[in-house]
């Protein structure tokens, strides 16, 4: 166990030197002057700023030495500041992160409201028409991107129906203090929040219900369903409470996997909602080469991303004893 | 392949005769197909031809029946707005009167391009390195694939954007390349796992025991073996190259403009869906079909495969 637990963390380490390396390559390796990118094309490009800018990325400097340098400083959250709106990239990393982070939950949780039902379902009914029919919309759902989905959400109910905005978004406004621990705006931030939401979560729904539908499957087949059926329990009863317990446990594992993903992949339903979270902020950097927020944001979510990846897998030997020897 | 012994060849050819024949050609293949199947064949046959038609239409300076995807009326021809489908236009026009049907095909070809070069990519590369360090082991294995591994650690698409924000680099080629080169990862595990499993078999050992060289056993057992699965592993993986390119175009990152893609369509036409959806529904379908069609190929062919490896 505890060599399994350090093996997974030595493959943690050099997970996150490599992700550093890549993502400081990415601006190192950059063709041409790096400076000529940096700047923005109405900017002053006389002799002093030119060596200033030098001065502060340290060019003059060895690559290691740079290398080092700049991991000593983003482990540290210094991560460097946008040269277009002046603003530290760890701020602007800290104000977008809840965002994000609200939307990704809000689309797992949606995809598993749906998920759990179709793949009971699925399961139950095996290869009867309601397996089928289901099967083939797991298909379909899988199939079509989440900006497609996005749009047509959009024309849907906030174009024909009226009921949600098209874009735009309201931030949560929480006060966090104990003694005056209030929310508000909950409401149009809900309203705001459920179309990107489901666009993100169609996609998560198919691969939840298909997973959830196999090990239901063979969960069905064990002994405990068989005695619990000889005790006359209602079919209901056995799949909600005595078999999705059993089943699910890949499913948990795939939604927390999901959710890291998912802080990376919200960037297209972001752009499209005018949300303005890191994906968002990502695609405007991008858009303007505002390279040290590109850098500071694409190793953040990688960050996050890898990390979660191992708590998950951690997680995951704590729950199956059997996987403790592996 | 090199029998082992007379028995073993006559089991395995009396399961072959039950299991689908491996040998059959595009046509027989296709009579094969189940019917959803058939029409996913059909569907990805007629943008693969339009694409082409399209391109040899570029080629020939639109000459061909097929309407100009970037010609506009000029200014005060006609009404500045979206038309519905007719028969000049057969899908309509988009926000600026451009033929939809027209930039659909041309879509298709950089859809095409880039799911075939990235595919073209990831099995050359990946298969080389994946059957080769699972066939050889040791060292050099080790630090392999914990490389792969690093690359796969990374969300994908950031990975992407990254990449492609560096390299300012707004063509078909240039993108498909970066697409492809990071899809080499997942193909080498995919080749790995199957270049160990087709190692342990009865033939791979017979070879070795009578000396044939290591690398004549890579080439001519071991690569053949694991090709065709290799090969329905591309098909699933271009349909996420499909989505992946789609997003990119969407995003404005992939192809320079005006270059029809089905991605740059919708996101042009989404401005304008309070007046008529159709011009971001028609691209929507061919990606989605496309997409589809791809995926239920690539996994009947998978099944297919996966009854001849259990044959071999």
């Amino acid at each position: 166990m505890f060599q399994t637990i350090m093996a997974r963390l030595g493959r943690l380490v050099a997970t996150l030197f490599a992700v550093s390396v890549l993502t400081f390559l990415m601006t190192s390796l950059l063709p041409g002057d790096v400076i000529d990118i940096m700047l923005p094309p109405d900017a002053p490009r006389d002799e002093a700023t030119i060596a200033e800018i030098r001065e502060e990325l340290g060019l003059d400097k060895k690559i290691y030495v740079r290398y080092f340098d700049w991991v000593t400083d983003a482990a540290q959250g210094e991560l460097g500041k946008s040269y277009i709106t002046d603003q530290p990239v760890a701020t602007t990393i800290k104000q977008r992160i809840p965002v994000t982070g609200q939307l990704a939950l809000t689309a797992i949780v949606i995809a598993l409201f749906l998920a759990i039902p179709i793949g009971i379902l699925g399961a139950y009914r095996q290869s009867r028409l309601s397996d089928q029919v289901s099967s083939v919309g797991v298909q379909v759902a899988l199939s079509v991107p989440n900006f497609i989905a996005g749009i047509f959400l959009v024309w849907l109910f906030a174009v024909k129906a009226g009921w949600f905005p098209a874009t735009g978004f309201t931030r949560l406004d929480i006060n966090w203090s104990l003694s005056n621990f209030r929310v508000r705006d909950a409401w149009p931030n809900f309203k705001g929040i459920i179309l990107p939401a489901t666009a993100l979560a169609l996609t998560q729904m198919a691969i939840f219900s298909r997973l959830l539908r196999t090990d239901m499957i063979a969960t069905l087949q064990q002994d405990f369903v068989t005695s619990a059926r000889a005790k006359g329990l209602s079919d209901r009863y056995i799949l909600f409470r005595h078999a999705l317990r059993p089943s699910s446990l890949s499913l948990i594992t795939i939604a927390g996997i999901n959710l890291g993903a998912l802080l990376g992949g919200t960037v297209v339903i972001e752009t499209m909602f005018a949300i303005g979270g890191l994906g968002f902020r990502l695609i405007n950097a991008i858009y303007a080469r505002d390279i040290l927020v590109i850098q500071g944001i694409t190793v953040f979510i990688a960050t996050v991303y890898v990390v979660l990846n191992t708590a998950v897998d951690l997680l995951y030997l704590v729950i199956d004893p059997r996987i403790r020897k592996g | 392949m090199v029998d082992t012994s007379p028995s073993q060849a006559t089991t395995a050819e009396a399961s072959i005769e039950s299991k689908p024949d491996p040998r059959v050609g595009p046509i027989g293949l296709f009579k094969e197909m189940p019917i959803p199947v058939k029409l996913a064949a059909v569907w990805l046959a007629f943008i693969v031809i339009g694409a082409f038609y399209a391109k040899l239409d570029d080629l020939l300076g639109q000459s061909l029946p097929l309407q100009d995807p970037n010609y506009q009326p000029r200014f005060g021809e006609g009404v500045d707005r979206t038309e519905g489908p007719s028969a000049a236009h057969w899908l309509g026009t988009d926000v600026i009167r451009r033929d939809t049907f027209a930039r659909i095909m041309h879509g298709g070809w950089v859809s095409l391009i880039v799911a075939t070069t990235a595919a073209s990519f990831g099995v050359v590369f990946g298969g080389l390195i994946g059957t080769f360090v699972g066939y050889v082991r040791g060292m050099f294995e080790t630090s392999i694939m914990s490389g792969i591994d690093v690359i796969l650690a990374f969300p994908p698409l950031i990975l992407l954007l990254a990449l492609v924000s560096v390299w300012q680099v707004r063509d078909v080629f240039v993108i498909s390349l970066v697409i492809g080169f990071l899809s080499i990862p997942a193909y080498t595990r995919v080749a790995r796992a199957n270049t160990m499993a087709v190692s342990n078999r009865e033939f791979v050992l017979a070879a070795e025991a009578i000396g044939t060289k290591k690398s004549t056993i890579l080439f001519r057992e071991i690569i053949p073996n694991v090709l065709p699965t290799l090969l329905a592993y591309a098909m699933v993986q271009a349909a996420f190259v499909i989505v992946v390119e789609g997003t990119l175009s969407f995003l404005g990152l992939s192809v320079q403009l005006p270059t029809a893609t089905w991605g740059n369509m919708i996101n042009e036409a989404r401005g304008e869906i309070k007046q008529t959806i159709l011009p971001v529904l028609w691209p929507s379908l061919a990606l989605t079909f496309t997409v589809l069609s791809v995926n239920q190929l690539g996994d009947w062919l998978q099944k297919r495969g996966a009854y001849r490896t259990s044959a071999l």
